[in-house]
């Protein structure tokens, strides 16, 4: 017993290196499995105040581009006011009502909260965003951030009380259900961690017809992004002679390099799809059980 | 200034210095960050215990992979450092202390070629081992290898130029407290 105790301290350097590297280690990979840091409320905090004083210097050198998005923005939603539709029987007066849930059978599925980017990088094959919203303003879990001008940009992994981080499009782990505007056709997006302009998406079939330029949007299947929002443009059309699927290039529609204000949205039956989704995986597979004993 | 407030004052410069403009600049190549921030590792005084020195390591890496989402990471890295660098000191300064009495590493305490090696091979190492960890979850073998150098090669530009531009007051260990 003495031994092992002269042991330890003849090399307790080594081991303290030992104790430090595999902390280190199990840090890194947990971190890179669930994306669940360790400590991580009390870091982001502490990070998210630091980002935000620097967020603020650097504000001014994006709001040219920030102004010319909203503004786009703007347009595009003063399109869709009430007023711009007249109604040509004079008997029938046009009404739209407001209340989020309402007894035509339509309700909010979706809603939006603004959020600043207080930290973000393009030059990792794994890059997180940094927003100043959590937990206690409502950010959740799987929640998906859009850009100010209404492309998408990524999915929220990670809430502390006051800020958050997601996953950036430009992720290598990160996969969001799209599909093309012309055809509606799905597929998914994927990044592989080259070039920070340019996504992939992934499983549409060859047997349909693709130009350079089609759109590419999120599709309606998808549990955190609301359908129609731009995900890019297709660059260029990548002939896998192995597959019957083609890998298409997409230009990425938001501008990673100056994000500023983003919109966070929550799709309120989130929950309750991911579960009935989970039931039914559980549910077959106790079928499968039965079956075989 | 004592030494310990100006070792404070060195980590947060260097950390903010990593965060906010070498992980900010546009890049040479996209995934080639130019480190510098282990400079404060390589520069901690002769004086610090080998346990203290890791886990100044540790918490300095840690403290980066907070700011920008890579638990562990670096702060893998920086302990491996922080476990080497006493190994180095020993082979690269000279035996009979009366001759040795800086408080620090630099050009002008240790020569020019020796610091060279010493700033080559742990910058080499931390590099190293840290596009390995990231390799092992994503990547190719040759874009291993030449982010190795490359990122190498930009940060030991770096911490060259800076000992240039900025030359360290030389401080000597005295009798006199």
């Amino acid at each position: 017993m003495r031994n092992i105790f002269l042991f330890i301290r003849r090399y307790r350097t080594f081991f303290t290196f030992l104790i430090l590297q595999g902390v280190a280690l199990w840090f890194l990979f947990s971190y890179n499995k669930y994306h669940r840091a360790k400590f991580l409320g009390v870091a982001n905090e502490i990070t998210g105040r630091i980002n935000t004083q620097y967020n603020k210097v650097e504000d001014y050198f994006t709001l040219k581009e920030e102004n010319r998005r909203i503004h786009r923005l703007n347009d595009s939603l003063l399109n869709l006011l009430p007023r711009n539709f007249g109604v040509r029987d004079t008997i029938v007066q046009m009404v739209r009502d407001s209340v989020s849930v309402d007894t035509m059978g339509t309700y909010r599925r979706y809603y939006s909260r603004p959020a600043v980017v207080v930290y973000n990088t393009i030059n990792s094959q794994k890059n997180y965003i940094q927003l100043n919203r959590g937990s206690s303003q409502g950010i959740r879990d799987n929640m998906a951030v859009v850009n100010s001008d209404g492309s998408v940009v990524g999915v929220v992994v990670n809430v502390s009380p006051n800020f958050s981080q997601a996953m950036s499009l430009l992720h290598v782990q990160n996969k969001v259900n799209a599909s093309l505007k012309r055809s509606g056709d799905m597929g998914t997006i994927e990044w592989d961690g080259v070039n920070p302009q340019y996504l992939q998406l992934k499983g549409i079939p060859k047997s349909i017809d693709i130009k350079k330029g089609d759109t590419v949007l999120t599709s309606p299947y998808s549990f955190n992004f609301p359908p129609g929002y731009l995900v890019g443009t297709v660059a260029e059309i990548v002939n896998d002679k192995s597959t019957n699927f083609y890998v298409l290039k997409i230009k990425t529609g938001t501008n990673f390099y100056s994000l500023h204000q983003v919109h966070v949205l929550a799709n309120t039956d989130y929950d309750e799809q991911t579960r009935l989704n989970k039931e039914t995986k559980r549910r077959i597979e106790e079928n499968k059980r039965h079956r075989s004993e | 200034m004592s030494e310990a407030v100006k070792n404070i004052f060195r980590f947060i410069l260097f950390i903010l210095l990593q965060v906010y403009v070498l992980n900010k600049v546009p890049h040479l190549h996209r995934f080639i960050t130019p480190y510098l921030y282990f400079l404060f590792i390589i520069w901690l005084p002769f004086s610090v215990s080998r346990q203290w020195l890791m886990l100044i390591g540790f918490i300095t890496g840690l403290t980066l992979d907070y700011f920008i989402m890579t638990p562990g990471l670096h702060a893998a890295a920086c302990t491996l450092i922080a476990y080497v660098r006493p190994f180095l000191i020993n082979i690269l300064t000279p035996k009979d202390s009366s001759e040795f009495n800086y408080r620090e590493p630099s050009p002008a305490a240790m020569r020019w070629a020796p610091y060279a090696v010493y700033v080559f091979v742990l910058t080499s190492l931390h590099h190293t081992y840290l596009v390995l960890l990231e390799w092992m979850s994503f990547g190719t073998f040759t874009g291993f290898i030449i982010k190795v150098i490359a990122t190498t090669a930009i940060s030991l530009l770096l911490i060259f130029t800076i000992e240039l531009l900025f030359p360290r007051k030389l401080k000597f260990k005295t009798n006199v407290a």
